[in-house]
């Protein structure tokens, strides 16, 4: 990625400053970004502070993201926060495949991430098991900050991607774009 | 001649209002409930299975994560069983801060339910409020014990570390902005019409049947059960408190959450006399063999730190036995069975959980009531998966 | 202050003059196998035929009125052979503020009658022992798994059962 598509080029000279010169990949990236609508799906104890991170003190809304959706067919983003259970896994997957693309999925907490601390019987060792996952926030739970660093690490891959190239692409799994110095 | 058809529809596992991933079948004739069925397991971790498996303070940790919002109770009734099992006794100023940290959970839990049964039926601004409230019950909790939620803060014999100085200074800060808090959430709700038609008469349950199904707490409390553990079988500091325990005789939704709202009152007021009166003196037991010596006495004597050393490596083994040990948790009657053989691990442990007793009298509840009170019903209830499903 | 580990403590010294066991000994005797105790608490082991009768005596009898049934749980002993469950009723009165344990012991398949019909708490407590353990009880209105998956092979808290599963993810 040599050139950096997310950066905006105010145009020469007063008469021209209203103008802005950009990528329409970049306007894409950026207004997606900005505007995530998570979905609700709180499964056990990260649910509590995922909840606290959209309350009043560690306020979601200044970041755009305070619209969570019930129903998957309006949501792009999947946090899935807490343990996946066997009996569950089917339902998490149903609902996966009933977002509507771009889509993003953030395993929120340890049990997310690799099981957790629950390594039995009835416990799906990780929803990267099931779904693809585009970033882990480790933690039990992980504090509200950590959500809303991992929601805005997911910010920035998605700047990173690349819309209406000649083979367009989103971001697999795993981060290939350009270092943190790079974008921001 | 109309014919009756009953019309299935199912609510869960994933859905806005019920807590965490409770499925409920939903058996309807229009828009009555006939038949209630919940379909729990979602969130089955295995916590006994798994408990078989780690040594005594390896399983302390998992307890916090059963009912996941007021973990200082499921805490303490663990340590309260494995102190029965091993015949110790928390020396008296970590009674009463044990017994503080109990009544902080118990505010904690009350708090989020009464924000998310309230924004279920409709009154949303409630979870900002409530939710604001907990953040500063969080600070407290993590200042001393280092993390906001899942407090793992005792230990058999007392707790981990003393609190800080200015401990009680700040509870009562806190305090004080509760009180006027709690006032102005029964000023929002109470008297309010809309709360009212939403909730009185909804979710009848009457005493025998609640004594029956195995109702406890609250929701007990609420339909004539005159029974609190800390006042009838008292452990910790409850013997030392004045507090009354608030009993209504309606059994629908309207009194149960009179009652917890009463219940936080009561909280707070038992937390001004702990403040008020907590003793000195050591914050745990260390002349018990059970306990960890005191660490700067592991860097000299070495007796000491041969304990430490098979207290860490072997773990806590206690004689063969079993123990029960209840306590009254913010949702009910929390209970740990451990059988013991003697070697490090339980043998048996078994969680006697209050939601999931309480979970099996929502058929008698929502029976002729309409479907969008089953929302209401669940939320009166305050069940945690966590808890349910273990 | 309370001594926590003694609270529930009632006859002092002697099992045989808790109130609970001296009327089972009047009137159901046959039943009554053992009587133990430890930490202060007792418990009887009764024959699993006679379960349901002891169980109807304890909740009705008005001196002793254990009208609640606080859990319903088993433990596996696999060494014990010919009664290798503890089927454990904890049983709580709420007049009389006083506790009490009921054990049944039953061997491999072996089933006991169900309790539903004298505390209702017992029906989704005996589906929890069905799906952990794998003991059946006799009546019981609707006799499934709870926890576990409906397709899901093996009796988890079984001592052979393996921690991790015997499915591979």
């Amino acid at each position: 990625m040599s050139k950096n598509p997310t950066k905006i080029y105010k145009g020469p000279g007063p008469k021209e400053a209203n103008i802005l010169l950009t990528s329409a990949s970049a306007v894409m990236n950026w207004s997606q970004r900005s505007s995530l609508w998570p979905l609700t799906f709180g499964l056990a104890c990260c649910a509590i502070e995922m909840i606290s991170a959209a309350a009043a003190r560690y306020d979601m809304a200044r970041f755009g993201w305070e619209v969570f959706r019930a129903s998957p067919r309006q949501a792009d983003l999947m946090i899935v926060a807490g343990t996946v259970t066997n009996k569950m896994a089917p339902v998490v997957k149903k609902l996966y495949d009933q977002m509507a693309e771009p889509k993003w999925v953030i395993a929120m907490g340890s049990c997310a991430t690799c099981g957790g601390v629950f390594q039995t019987y009835s416990v799906v060792p990780g929803v990267h098991n099931i779904l693809p996952v585009d970033v882990y926030i480790p933690g039990c739970p992980p504090r509200p900050e950590a959500l809303i660093h991992g929601i805005m690490t997911l910010q920035m891959k998605i700047d990173g991607q690349v819309n209406f190239a000649a083979t367009p692409r989103k971001i697999e799994p795993g981060y290939h774009g350009p270092s943190r110095e790079e974008t921001v | 001649m109309a014919r009756q058809e009953i019309m299935t529809i199912n609510m869960g596992p994933h859905h806005p209002s019920t807590h965490g991933v409770l499925r409920v079948i939903l058996e309807l004739d229009g828009e009555v409930v006939v038949n209630a069925i919940p379909d729990i397991g979602y969130l089955h971790r295995g916590v006994e299975k798994l408990s078989e498996d780690k040594k005594y303070l390896q399983v302390l940790p998992l307890t916090d994560r059963l009912d996941y919002i007021a973990s200082g109770t499921n805490n303490l009734a663990y340590i309260l069983a494995v102190e029965k099992l091993l015949a110790i006794e928390a020396p008296r100023r970590a009674q009463w801060i044990r017994t503080i940290f109990a009544e902080l959970t118990r505010i904690v839990s009350h708090l989020l339910w009464l924000g998310t049964h309230a924004a279920d039926i409709g009154a949303v601004t409630m979870l900002m409020y409530t939710l604001r409230e907990r953040e500063d019950v969080l600070d407290l909790i993590e200042e001393t014990a280092g993390t906001r939620m899942m407090m793992t803060y005792f230990r058999p014999g007392g707790v981990v570390k003393d609190v800080l100085p200015d401990f009680t200074a700040k509870i009562k800060t806190f305090l004080d902005k509760y009180d006027v808090k709690v006032y102005e959430y029964e000023r929002l709700l109470t008297k309010n019409r809309i709360w009212m038609n939403r909730t009185k008469g909804v979710g009848v349950i009457n005493r025998a049947d609640a004594v029956s199904l195995g109702l406890s707490g609250p929701s007990a409390r609420a339909s004539g059960v005159d029974w609190d553990i800390r006042r009838d079988e008292p452990y910790e500091a409850y013997d030392e408190l004045e507090f009354d325990v608030p009993v209504r005789t309606e059994g629908d939704v309207y009194a149960r959450y009179l009652c917890r709202i009463d219940e936080m009152r009561q909280s707070s007021r038992m937390l001004r006399q702990l403040i008020e009166g907590l003793p000195e003196g050591p914050y745990i037991e260390r002349s018990a063999r059970y306990v960890y010596p005191d660490k700067e006495r592991v860097k000299d004597s070495m007796e000491a730190m041969i304990h430490h050393f098979k207290l860490v490596i072997d773990g806590l083994a206690p004689p063969a036995g079993e123990a029960y040990s209840t306590i009254e948790s913010p949702k009910g009657e929390i209970g740990f069975y451990i059988v013991s053989d003697g070697s490090p691990k339980p043998y048996r442990l078994r969680i006697r959980p209050p939601c999931f007793v309480n979970l099996q009298s929502l058929l008698t509840m929502c029976k002729g009531n309409m479907i969008a009170d089953v929302v209401a019903v669940i939320g009166s209830l305050d069940i945690v998966l966590g808890e349910i499903d273990r | 202050m309370t001594v926590n580990w003694n609270r529930q403590n009632f006859t002092g010294d002697d099992p045989e003059k808790h109130p609970a066991i001296l009327a089972l000994r009047r009137d159901l005797a046959s039943a009554v196998l053992e009587v133990e105790s430890c930490r202060g608490e007792i418990w009887v082991v009764i024959s699993p035929a006679e379960a349901i009768a002891v169980l109807t005596l304890l909740r009705d009898d008005p001196a002793l009125g254990f009208d609640f049934l606080s859990d319903l749980t088993a433990v596996h002993w696999p060494q014990r052979q010919g009664a290798e469950f503890d089927i454990v009723y904890q049983l709580y009165s709420i007049s009389h503020k006083t506790r009490f344990r009921v054990k049944v012991r039953l061997a491999e398949g072996q089933s006991v009658p169900t309790a539903s019909g004298v505390w209702k708490t017992a029906d989704w407590l005996e589906r929890e022992v069905y799906d952990m353990f794998g003991i059946r009880f006799e009546g019981h209105p609707d006799p499934r798994r709870i926890l576990n998956p409906d397709d899901f092979e093996g009796y988890p808290l079984r001592k052979e059962f393996p921690l991790q599963g015997r499915v591979r993810w």
